[in-house]
């Protein structure tokens, strides 16, 4: 753990640019995250990168908040606030500006052809997301059949996100990972 | 696990067809009732705050009509950031102000930052036991499966006509960031225009 200024500098600059990338929501933002923080900067390793997801999983409320444990596992609670407002200022003021403004514009047409675009684009990040999280996760069969599985019965049946974690937890504790 | 679709298939609960639902409010909400309806949204979310944020707004509340939902949800589903962020700053704003912006964002974001601090003191101290390293290792393998169960269900959609543009810009993002491993905002700056400019003629 470093408080010094320049790291708290480069963690504002970092997020507060990186917000404004993340189209379709917070997990499309962890693959460029993961590049930073573990690749360019070695702030965490690959395992505690994957711990941070987790464990954002497991907290109630938006996904984003993994930036908050990756803030703090950088620089503490300093870091842990610096990099949360970072990471949702410049969003909430572009949405505050151009969300109040878009109430005048309501067209059909710009909203088809945005969808258009950026679903496809919000698809290849949030698959990316996986992978780099499967990736820096460990890796081996018991935990590509974890994946598999919680993948093909969310797919197929509605079920609560906490109990699939819970069944993953356990099998991890049972030293079967 | 939040998608950019105006009407999200996934945890969504029954929604409420009375016509009691489809009036706007008289009185428009305070900034405390900002602040607790977003703070109550957060912390029953897990994965899924949509579906709770429309429960509370158009079921519970009824600050919004289902359609004023729909439309207020998909302006924020295409401005950068989270979209539930997006979405308590638009509504904040809407009701309140900059103020109300404020309340609203406020409640969304406090309780699950101070939660989460609590948890990352935790994970400070014990993050190093094996058992507790197994268990967030199995719930990253499976929070990892969640996500390709999301994809697959956004991705059914691009499949059902012919055109192969889309599924390759998806494609082609994904093997950027996934696999080669580029830098986010260069990727976004070539494949962006070139998706909008598909898009525009329709391809």
């Amino acid at each position: 753990m470093n408080s010094g200024h320049g790291t708290l500098l480069t963690l504002a600059g970092f997020f507060g640019v990186l917000s404004l990338f993340a189209i379709g929501g917070g997990n499309s933002a962890v693959p460029e995250m993961h590049r930073f923080a573990v690749d360019v900067q070695h702030w965490l390793s690959d395992r505690q990168f994957a711990d941070s997801f987790a464990l954002a999983q497991l907290t109630p409320g938006p996904n984003i908040i993994i930036v908050t444990l990756i803030g703090y596992h950088v620089a503490g609670v300093a870091g842990a606030l610096i990099t949360t407002l970072a990471m949702c200022g410049p969003p909430a003021v572009f949405a505050f500006f151009v969300g109040t403004a878009s109430d005048r514009f309501k067209g059909k047409t710009w909203h088809s052809v945005l969808s258009r675009a950026l679903v496809p684009v919000t698809i290849g990040l949030t698959a990316a997301s996986a992978t780099i999280v499967a990736a820096t996760a460990g890796y081996n069969w018991m935990a590509l059949a974890i994946t598999l599985g919680t993948a093909l019965v969310a797919y197929f049946v509605r079920v609560h996100p906490l109990w699939m974690f819970a069944l993953a937890a356990v099998i991890g504790m049972s030293g079967l990972l | 696990m939040s998608a950019p679709s105006p009407t999200p298939s996934s945890a969504q609960p029954p929604a409420s067809t009375s016509p009691a639902s489809a009036t706007a409010p008289q009185q428009p909400p305070s900034l405390a009732e900002l602040f607790v309806a977003f703070a109550t949204i957060s912390l029953s979310g897990f994965g899924g705050v949509l579906a709770w944020s429309r429960r509370m707004m158009v079921e519970e509340r009824k600050w919004l009509t289902p359609e004023q939902f729909n439309e207020t949800y998909a302006v924020c589903a295409f401005l950068p950031g989270g979209n539930i962020l997006n979405f308590s700053v638009i509504l904040g704003a809407r009701f309140r102000g900059a103020p109300g912006a404020v309340a609203a964002a406020a409640g969304l974001m406090g309780p699950p930052l101070c939660l989460v601090l609590i948890i990352a003191g935790i994970y400070a101290h014990y993050g190093d036991l094996p058992a507790l390293r197994r268990a967030l290792t199995g719930i990253a393998a499976a929070a990892a499966g969640l996500m390709i169960a999301t994809v697959a269900k956004m991705a059914r959609p691009l499949f059902q006509n012919r055109a192969v543009t889309r599924p390759l810009i998806a494609l082609a993002t994904f093997a950027a960031i996934g696999i080669l491993q580029w830098p986010l905002p260069l990727v976004l700056a070539v494949i962006v225009p070139v998706s909008l400019a598909l898009a525009w003629v329709r391809l």
